[in-house]
């Protein structure tokens, strides 16, 4: 006869010393786990309430400036640091850990326009509507940490004045050029205090530009034609999105975005009453670098792939006031904005609708974002004169965390994606809390949507079939692509 | 080279193992029209497959403790061996499981384990509760409650059970304080617990049956189950019902949220004395008073076996054995190859004073505990309990943080009543998209009608007496069959042919006209 009878040794099952971590033995027999789904939606539905109830996004603010804070910059050597200009030409350098002025840039006459560090982190550049483009050495880390240091103010390295004012400056991601957006598009070098280049079409000013981080030689910018009266040519004003290319002497390529609302006519006179889509930023996708995202005047922002300007990849609807500034994760997964709505909102590099939604009631009109080169955080500048820290992710913890609460908040965010779709989990992890205005705004902007596409629709019912093509909202906005 | 040998898997072992841990069949992604949800679905069918072969590797080389067993060798038969005789190869340790604890006076014990198998809780018909911590057989609380006790059982934890006394259920702590006590469930002959729903679900002398929540006190649910008294209840783990047997010889399942019975299925000829699920949910053991013990399968609702003899209690073990007790006998049923043919595995008879209520297998042991007039005893079955145990689910050496911090997960884990389901397997997955009923064509639909006809005339005609039956009247009765079968074809008809005459005078018309304007057209005939 043989026999063997189940005999577990206590000591290989318990720990020998409380200094030892507790022995932890698994079996993934599905026998022993009687009915597992409903236990998991039911860790699902948890899940979903626990993110909100952990969900406290807004770290802190930064005051110091006396003005609007205008623009922003990131120092892509130092993830501490942020740069910002406000409209009365105070520049500061922010230590954010802290969220304390570092370092102070006085010089500028008029409202700083436009911030950008170069590729080293050792330069900061600003220009701004006093015609002048001021390049400032920026201190090094370790003169970072010191807050109160005494030399708090520090002289411009170079002044450039030039002919009109500047709206906006980026530096190129690979070399040491920059560029300047005005009246035309300069390109600058450092050293040299004339632009070595300008590029120019139409009469329209450039209100932003932006390098492409992986292509050096090529930038975007968005302009606006400045209005001209009616009774003038009947020239009506156009609002575009232009290509360059540094190699080249003319632009690569153009869109202009424009909704003809209506058209009436008048002896040698023509109106035509359009909509505002004026575009305010742009951003390219780090990690996609040929696709860039618009933000507009309309609401509303436009993903476009650079090589394929004739319809937009994504329209990414959710604001209900004017987009003024976007600003990509460094994962090129989800990217920020910041809306004259005084709300901050993050998309999903293809998501239709925004997934997280910040807003406070001290924050008023929101004119630059940033997001944090570790992709945590969201950093947004405001007419407040406030800058203000908030999580990417509204529930994360933040700090070291032990392998073990890893392992779990990844457990619970996998299970509640499984179930997000079902009816309950979908109702709590969508809600949030929106100031009223802003609800009643989307509410009406909702209806008015909803009223034109239904006039449209009986439109085309009631004409003859094939004569009403269906244009789809991302080729809608553009009028015409320009080579 | 040596490698190579060991990583080389049988591969229709793997593939049977690799199902198990599958969980059923992949989804189809040939029907869906979205190509983002599909690729998103297909990465994910991969996954599920990779997790599935590391499970499988997982049970093959990582399981600390190896399965017990018993042959016979010779001629010799599984079912002669004594206990004596297995305790005699077996070593020191385990000959600690085997023993007989004699309290003659206070009546036969019922027990109930935790789901861990270190606690039992015991109850002597007499007034006798006790806690005992059965790895070193200490007393962790023992009392008396002068009244005569039918049933006891654990609820989520040792700290807590619940017994049920003459007239009313008592809820007590481990230091035998009374916490509740809980009047609405009347006098209740069986307890049971769903430890998944924290449920406390019993039946009284009423045949009442009484669902409440332990943790909100709320009850869910009270039914009369309009069957009588009855002594039999078990909780079926797999999908959470409840099953009671009747003096009808009839089973019923229930669940909280619905008055009637799901299920109710006649087992035997007279009362149904026992009854067990297997822990896959799909296996039904029950016995009854016609000297039958009949082996279920609960998909189909069929009995698989029927074996012969009286049984007083029936359990299933972890693994699948069966144990069946009389008198004072038990014998272990074993489907050896698993092929859910059982047949005698073991025996044990003890003295024959001994009369047995109830039997009941250790979790996590190849321990059967049996409670008896004379007290309860302890036999070891080898091959009974799963050695291999899940520190997340049931720990048998947890310490008290670990079963504080267990309780606290389980309470957030805790199941809706609504959860409970014939089939736990619903949950998750999709509803079939309703096809549209296909309209019959024109001739199929006529064929309907001549069926219909060629029915309602040869059906049978009744034969009335003093000269109400008079030829004519027969004819007339059957001609109305026949009109009565014919009227929703007729009426179906009509309704096309006026159809498509509108069509028809429509199009004649008014094809001058635009479409929208199609219905101001003055009709010219009806």
């Amino acid at each position: 006869m043989k026999v063997k009878v189940i005999s577990r040794a206590t000591d290989e099952f318990t720990r020998e010393r409380s200094q030892d971590l507790q022995r932890v033995f698994r079996n993934f027999d599905p026998t022993l786990r009687p009915q597992e789904k409903a236990v998991e939606y039911v860790r699902a539905l948890t899940a979903a309430k626990k993110e909100k109830m952990f969900a406290r996004p807004f770290v802190g603010a930064m005051d110091g400036h006396v003005d609007a804070v205008s623009c922003m910059a990131k120092n892509p050597n130092h993830l501490k640091g942020i740069f910002s200009g406000s409209m009365d030409g105070d520049i500061r350098l922010w230590d954010i850990a802290s969220r304390r002025t570092v370092r102070q840039f006085p010089g500028h006459q008029g409202a700083v326009r436009g911030l950008t560090a170069s590729t080293d982190g050792c330069i900061l550049v600003s220009c701004g509507s006093d015609c002048t483009v001021r390049l400032w050495s920026v201190p090094t880390a370790t003169g970072m940490d010191l807050d109160n240091s005494s030399d708090d103010s520090t002289k411009p390295l170079a002044v450039y004045v030039w002919k009109n004012a500047f709206w906006a400056v980026d530096h190129q991601w690979d070399g040491d050029l920059f560029a300047t957006a005005g009246a035309q598009v300069d390109i600058w070098n450092h050293n040299r205090s004339q632009p070595v280049n300008s590029f120019e079409w139409g009469k329209d000013t450039g209100i932003s530009v932006r390098f492409n981080p992986g292509e050096p030689n090529i930038l975007a910018t968005s302009a606006s034609a400045n209005l001209l009266l009616v009774l003038e040519a009947p020239c009506p004003s156009d609002r575009s999105i232009t290509i360059y290319d540094l190699r080249m002497s003319t632009p690569l390529r153009k869109i202009i975005m424009r909704v003809v609302l209506a058209t009436w006519k008048l002896p040698f006179q023509q109106f035509e009453q359009c909509l505002e889509t004026k575009t305010n930023s742009i951003s390219w996708n780090p990690m996609e670098p040929m696709n860039f995202t618009a933000a507009n005047e309309d609401c509303n922002c436009y993903s476009y792939d650079c090589r394929k300007l004739d319809e937009a990849k994504c329209v990414h609807k959710d604001h209900v006031s004017a987009v003024m500034d976007i600003d990509y994760s460094p994962t090129g997964r989800e990217f920020v904005t910041g809306s004259y709505d005084r709300t901050v909102r993050i998309f999903q590099y293809n998501g239709g609708h925004s997934r997280e939604i910040y807003h406070t009631k001290r924050m008023q009109r929101v004119f630059a974002v940033k997001f944090s080169c570790d992709a945590s955080y969201v950093i947004s500048g405001s007419d407040d004169t406030n800058l203000r820290l908030w999580k990417a992710r509204a529930s994360e913890q933040l700090g070291v965390l032990l392998p073990r609460e890893r392992k779990s908040h990844e457990y619970q965010e996998a299970v509640m994606n499984r179930y997000k779709h079902l009816p309950e989990v979908k109702r709590i992890a969508r809600y949030r809390h929106l100031p009223k205005p802003i609800y009643k705004a989307g509410v009406l902007r909702r209806i008015m949507t909803e009223a034109e596409r239904k006039k449209q629709d009986r439109r085309k019912a009631h004409s003859a079939p094939g004569s009403m093509p269906n244009r789809s909202i991302r080729k809608q906005r553009i009028i015409k692509e320009i080579e | 080279m040596g490698t190579e040998v060991y990583l080389q898997d049988n591969s229709v072992e793997t593939d049977i193992k690799l199902k198990k841990f599958l969980r059923g069949e992949g989804a189809d992604l040939e029907a869906l029209q979205d190509k983002k949800l599909k690729g998103q679905l297909a990465v994910r069918e991969v996954l599920y497959g990779k997790s599935a072969k590391a499970a499988v590797k997982a049970e093959k080389w990582l399981m600390p403790t190896e399965g017990g067993y018993l042959e016979a060798e010779g001629g010799e038969k599984t079912y002669r061996i004594k206990q004596l005789d297995i305790g005699r190869e077996v070593d020191v340790s385990s000959l600690k499981n085997q023993y007989d604890i004699v309290l003659p006076e206070l009546g036969p014990y019922t027990l109930d384990f935790t789901s861990s198998g270190r606690y039992v809780a015991l109850a002597g018909r007499k007034g006798h509760l006790a806690i005992i911590d059965v790895k070193d057989l200490g007393v962790v609380k023992d009392f008396q409650v002068r009244e005569t006790v039918h049933d006891v059982v654990f609820l989520h934890n040792e700290l807590f059970f619940a017994a049920a006394q003459k007239k009313y259920t008592y809820i007590y702590n481990w230091d035998g304080t009374e916490l509740h006590c809980l009047k609405e469930h009347g006098a209740v002959l069986k307890l049971q617990f769903l430890k998944n729903h924290f449920l406390l679900a019993s039946i009284n002398k009423f045949g009442q049956l009484h669902y409440q929540d332990v943790t909100t006190g709320e009850m869910v649910g009270n039914y009369r189950t309009g069957l009588g008294r009855s002594d039999v209840l078990q909780v079926n783990t797999y999908n959470g019902l409840v099953a009671s047997g009747h003096s009808s010889g009839s089973v019923s399942m229930w669940k909280p949220t619905t008055s009637a019975p799901l299920v109710k299925m006649l087992c035997h000829h007279g009362p149904v004395t026992a009854l067990s699920f297997h822990s896959n949910g799909h296996l039904m053991a029950t016995a009854g008073m016609d000297k039958k013990i009949k082996l279920w399968d609960l998909r189909k609702f069929g009995v698989l076996q029927t074996l012969p003899g009286h049984a007083k209690s029936l359990d299933f073990s972890q693994k699948g054995l069966l144990a069946v007790s009389t008198g004072s006998f038990v014998h272990i049923l074993s489907d050896l190859s698993g092929s859910q043919n059982y047949s005698r595995y073991m025996g044990h008879s003890m003295a024959k004073g001994y009369q047995i209520q109830q039997v009941s297998f250790r979790p996590y042991e190849d321990v059967l505990v049996i409670g008896h007039s004379m007290g309860w005893s302890s036999i070891l079955v080898p091959g009974a309990g799963e050695p291999n145990f899940d520190s997340n689910i049931a720990n048998p050496f947890g310490t008290s943080k670990q079963r504080r911090e267990k309780e606290v997960r389980s309470l957030l884990d805790k199941l809706p009543p609504e959860s409970i389901m014939l089939d736990p397997t619903k949950i998750g997955t999709v509803r079939p998209v309703m096809k549209k009923k296909e309209k019959l064509t024109r001739e199929e639909r006529e064929a309907e009608m001549e069926a219909a006809v060629a029915a309602a005339k040869s059906g049978p005609t009744k034969k009335k007496t003093k000269g109400r039956s008079k030829p004519s009247k027969v004819a007339k009765k059957r001609q109305e069959g026949v009109e009565r079968a014919k009227r929703p074809f007729m009426e179906q008809l009509k309704e096309e042919d006026m159809s498509i005459k509108k069509r028809k005078t429509m199009s004649e018309d008014n094809q001058l006209l635009p479409k929208s304007l199609q219905r101001f057209a003055r009709k010219k005939t009806t």
